[in-house]
């Protein structure tokens, strides 16, 4: 075709239509950082700023612990080429099922059985993974089935009955949070979120600073230097409100630390390190990355051990906060894992995603369900409203990607 | 004869970058008219305005067909006026009859029920016109390449095609089905259609084209009538770069070395059938500093043996001895290929050889990534500096190295392709037509970086499909035919008449 010499600018391009272009560069970035923005902003109006009280913000969090966990592993799946994991609920599940029978029923150290149903869920990784990646059944069946067949035995194994409650010390998981680090100061907020908040704000300005050196280095177009700072201001702005929030509440609660952990580890695995730029190669041309040398295969089947094991953390994280393992534990979290990921801009045909997208995505649903649930919306409506706003947040996707052509 | 075509002052932007400036373009009824340039010159833009894929509106300027001024908001709208475009990449499905694709979109029905008796005797008369004898009912997967473009061909006649458009149809064809193909052009010319030929073969248009029209940087430069006197190459070249190409070829002086690189008994079998042998015996070397060139027809087992050889990316049951630098070593999959220096730059550059949704730096780094990390961290800096150096080595043209590889012209993705392949830093470097569907200045750059390569002591496998190029840069050819090595040339020895007779006595003596 002949519409492949397309002109970009160049350097001395005038700042106004610089600043255009950055922007049209970067919105479809940032649409979904700016649209969860606007749904909180009209449910602070809409909830008479109840959703924006410290208590509700930790309880934000502490609600949508598990998709948030889940979303990070199904961002992978989706990576490898539109693949997702169906079973990720029942995993949970089982999971959860398996910590109540150890705990409950058998009165296991706590630390013991952790890392059984820890390794239970490697064991899953590895049989799915096994006929995704060695065999190459299609993910969808091979979860699909899983999702039958864990469901099954969590029913097995529960007999159909709820288990319930787990000691005091596995409930901390979820409810815990982390001890004051100056007990001495007599303050009215918290003092270690605060700390940490700054801590992250500093890090984060290093971290941009130094990319847009690199970038200015190698003749990369940059974002003029106004909007850079606007942009920086912001995050700090958010990392600090969020930090102050958490303060006056009672801190950080475990799971967020837990979740932390997790979000920068595998921001950092999927942009910074050799696996997991293979995952992208092989999302965006598996011949191509074959011939590259990249053993696709055993990306695949890591992708999928992957999300067993995240599906284990995430039934834990949940079977901790609802204090308890029933059957239906875990029903749909893997359409909610799916639907973050999407609406956090994942590519259905692979390639393109990105772990923080995913977290904005399933932060957007979680404040939606927040949201209506403190306006006293039903759940009905709030499932059809989550559904019309997965299919709007895709057709923007798409909409925005053909009109870059 | 009447004009049947005039597009006037066609002017149309993408994104604000103009690609087709004020073109003016006239063609004749029942000629066929090439219409050459280089890649980006707006061939396919300006056809693609003609179809109605671009909307009137969309450009400005306008199209008169059969003396009537037209306006296209769709393909459906040009297509009821018989004009009929044949796209590059077929239009066909591959999961239904010939039949059946013959009428998509056109079926042979009554209220909507489509009457299959008449599907296929129609369709079985269209096939007759364009001389292609298998049953309508034959699968398109089942029919080769050549034949799937005569397929195309009786799908526009089916359509009352007056105006027919053929976007490089020979491109994937070898040589017999490109001849086929032109002589039916020729047939149809004679029945009263007229079409337009867009091709990067010169020898092609010069042989069966009325006249020339040649586009550059998106405005007509030239239109040459041809009227039965030779055209030049040289001279449509000259017009269509702009500049005076002195030789198509880059001058080199060889420095061969000792044997390098050497295959022996090599014997690849089918995966999908374990009976059928597709390498069958075949040795070879490569010196130091030699480019050695592999001929052939298409089919002939070329990718298959360049493929079966980088860590066993085609085939099954592959036997045989690599000997690298007088030793002999296995090679179980690419990464091993990789290690023991081995590159291997894909046929396709889309669809195997590059992650078009990515950019040039991922693209370039990514066979190298052990290079570029440490306990699998990779090293911003050192990946930037990589890929910053080689775009700049091999020119690429591009606003940063952080540009995406589809929005890349075609010469320019390859460039990329020879980047990552550089920098992984091969001894023996596998290339499967590199210059496939690239503009002749491209072609040169690329040349020239496969000349510094052999300079530099690297062992070079050249395969291509066109004659011309092998005898312009190899050293030594090997001529391939049904999965054996049927000739050996040498520099002088070698022409087009040479090769063709090794293939032509290979068949015969297998048949």
């Amino acid at each position: 075709m002949g519409t492949t010499n397309v002109e970009l600018p160049k350097a001395g391009f005038a700042t106004y239509e610089a600043v255009k272009y950055a922007l049209q560069n970067n919105i479809r970035q940032y649409a979904m950082l700016i649209a969860l923005i606007f749904i909180m902003a009209f449910f602070q109006i809409a909830t008479n700023g109840i959703l924006l009280m410290p208590m509700n913000v930790t309880n934000l969090v502490l609600q949508n612990s598990y998709v948030l966990i889940l979303a990070i592993g199904m961002t992978l799946c989706i990576l490898t080429g539109g693949n997702i994991d169906l079973s990720v609920g029942s995993v949970c599940a089982f999971i959860a099922a398996i910590m109540g029978h150890l705990v409950i029923n058998l009165k296991m150290d706590l630390i013991q059985a952790l890392a059984i149903s820890m390794l239970v869920g490697a064991i899953i990784g590895i049989w799915q993974g096994f006929w995704i990646a060695y065999v190459r059944i299609p993910a969808f069946i091979v979860t699909l089935a899983g999702m039958l067949l864990f469901r099954g035995l969590t029913n097995t194994m529960l007999k159909g009955l709820t288990l319930s409650p787990f000691p005091e010390a596995f409930q901390k998981i979820s409810s815990g949070f982390l001890p004051e680090l100056f007990p001495g100061l007599s303050w009215e907020l918290a003092s270690t979120p605060i700390m940490i908040g700054i801590i992250f704000s500093v890090i984060l300005v290093l971290a941009q600073l130094k990319k847009r050196r690199d970038k200015v280095k190698n003749e990369a177009e940059i974002t003029p230097i106004s909007l850079f700072i606007i942009q920086l201001l912001l995050i700090i702005c958010a990392i600090n409100l969020f930090a102050y929030w958490l303060a006056a509440y009672k801190g950080i609660p475990m799971i967020l630390l837990i979740l932390g952990v997790l979000i920068v580890g595998y921001h950092f695995f999927t942009t910074k390190t050799v696996p997991g730029r293979y995952i992208y190669a092989m999302g965006g041309n598996e011949k191509a990355a074959k011939l590259s040398g990249i053993d696709t295969n055993k990306v695949f089947f890591f992708v999928y051990f992957n999300m067993a094991l995240l599906s284990a953390v995430a039934g834990i994280a949940f079977a901790s906060r609802t204090n308890s393992a029933f059957p239906l534990l875990g029903n749909n979290f893997e359409l909610d894992a799916i639907a973050a990921c999407f609406i956090g801009g994942a590519s259905a045909t692979g390639g393109i995603g990105t772990v923080i997208g995913a977290i904005i995505g399933a932060l957007v649903m979680g404040v939606l369900n927040n949201g209506m649930s403190i306006m006293g919306i039903g759940s009905d409506w709030q499932m059809t409203i989550k559904g019309f706003v997965l299919c709007m947040a895709v057709a923007f996707d798409v909409i925005s990607k053909s009109k870059a052509k | 004869m009447g004009v049947i075509l005039e597009m006037k002052n066609i002017t149309k932007y993408f994104d604000g970058v103009k690609a087709l400036d004020n073109v003016n373009f006239k063609v004749v009824s029942g000629e066929i008219h090439a219409l050459v340039g280089e890649n980006g010159a707006g061939k396919s833009t300006l056809m693609n305005v003609l179809s109605g894929i671009y909307p009137h509106g969309e450009y400005s300027g306008a199209i008169v067909f059969q003396g009537k001024s037209c306006i296209f908001r769709n393909v459906r709208d040009s297509e009821k006026m018989g004009i009929v475009i044949i796209h590059q990449e077929l239009a066909l499905i591959p999961y239904l009859s010939i039949g059946e694709n013959i009428f998509i979109g056109n079926e042979r029905s009554k209220a909507g029920i489509i009457n299959w008796e008449k599907t296929h005797r129609h369709a079985t008369e269209l096939l007759n016109k364009v001389g292609l004898k298998d049953n309508s009912n034959v699968l398109i997967k089942d029919i080769s390449l050549g034949k799937q473009q005569l397929v195309e061909i009786a799908k526009a006649l089916a359509k009352d095609v007056r105006l027919l458009i053929l976007d490089e149809p020979t491109a994937a064809l070898n040589e017999t089905d490109s001849d086929n193909l032109l002589n039916l052009l020729l047939e149809l010319k004679k029945s009263g259609i007229t079409s337009i030929l867009i091709s990067h073969k010169l020898n092609e248009v010069i042989k069966v084209a009325d006249t020339i029209t040649i586009l550059r940087d998106g405005a007509t430069i030239e239109t040459i009538k041809v009227n039965g006197q030779a055209v030049s190459e040289d001279r449509i070249i000259k017009w269509m770069v702009g500049r005076e190409l002195v030789d198509r070829f880059p001058k080199r002086a060889p420095k061969i070395g000792t044997v390098y690189f050497e295959i022996k008994n090599w014997n690849v079998y089918d995966p999908q059938n374990n009976d059928r042998k597709v390498i069958k015996d075949v040795n070879l070397k490569v010196h130091k500093g030699e480019i050695l060139g592999i001929s052939g027809l298409m089919g002939s087992g070329r990718t298959e043996l360049a493929m079966s050889i980088f860590g066993k990316a085609y085939g099954k049951n592959i036997t045989g001895k690599i000997i690298k630098d007088g030793r002999e070593i296995t090679i179980n999959n690419v990464r091993q290929a990789i290690d023991h220096g081995l590159a291997y730059v894909t046929e396709d550059r889309k669809t195997a050889g590059l992650i078009l949704i990515e950019d040039i730096k991922h693209n370039i780094s990514l066979s190298s990534l052990k290079k570029l990390s440490k306990r699998l961290f990779i090293n911003d800096e050192q990946e930037n500096q990589a890929a910053v150096a080689y775009r700049k080595k091999l020119n690429i043209r591009s606003a940063s190295i952080f540009h995406k590889i589809q929005n890349l012209s075609g010469g320019n993705q390859q460039k990329v392709v020879l980047a990552k392949w550089i920098f992984a830093g091969p001894d023996v470097l596998i290339m499967d037509e590199p210059t496939r569907g690239i503009d002749v200045g491209a072609k040169y750059e690329i040349y020239i970086i496969i000349n510094q390569l052999a300079e530099e002591g690297k062992s070079i496998i050249f395969i291509s499909s066109e004659l011309p190029e092998i005898l312009g840069i190899c050293d030594r050819v090997y001529v391939m035919n049904d999965g054996r090595i049927v000739g050996e040339l040498e520099r002088e020895a070698a022409s087009q008449e040479s090769i063709m007779k090794c293939i032509m006595q290979s068949n015969r003596g297998c048949c």
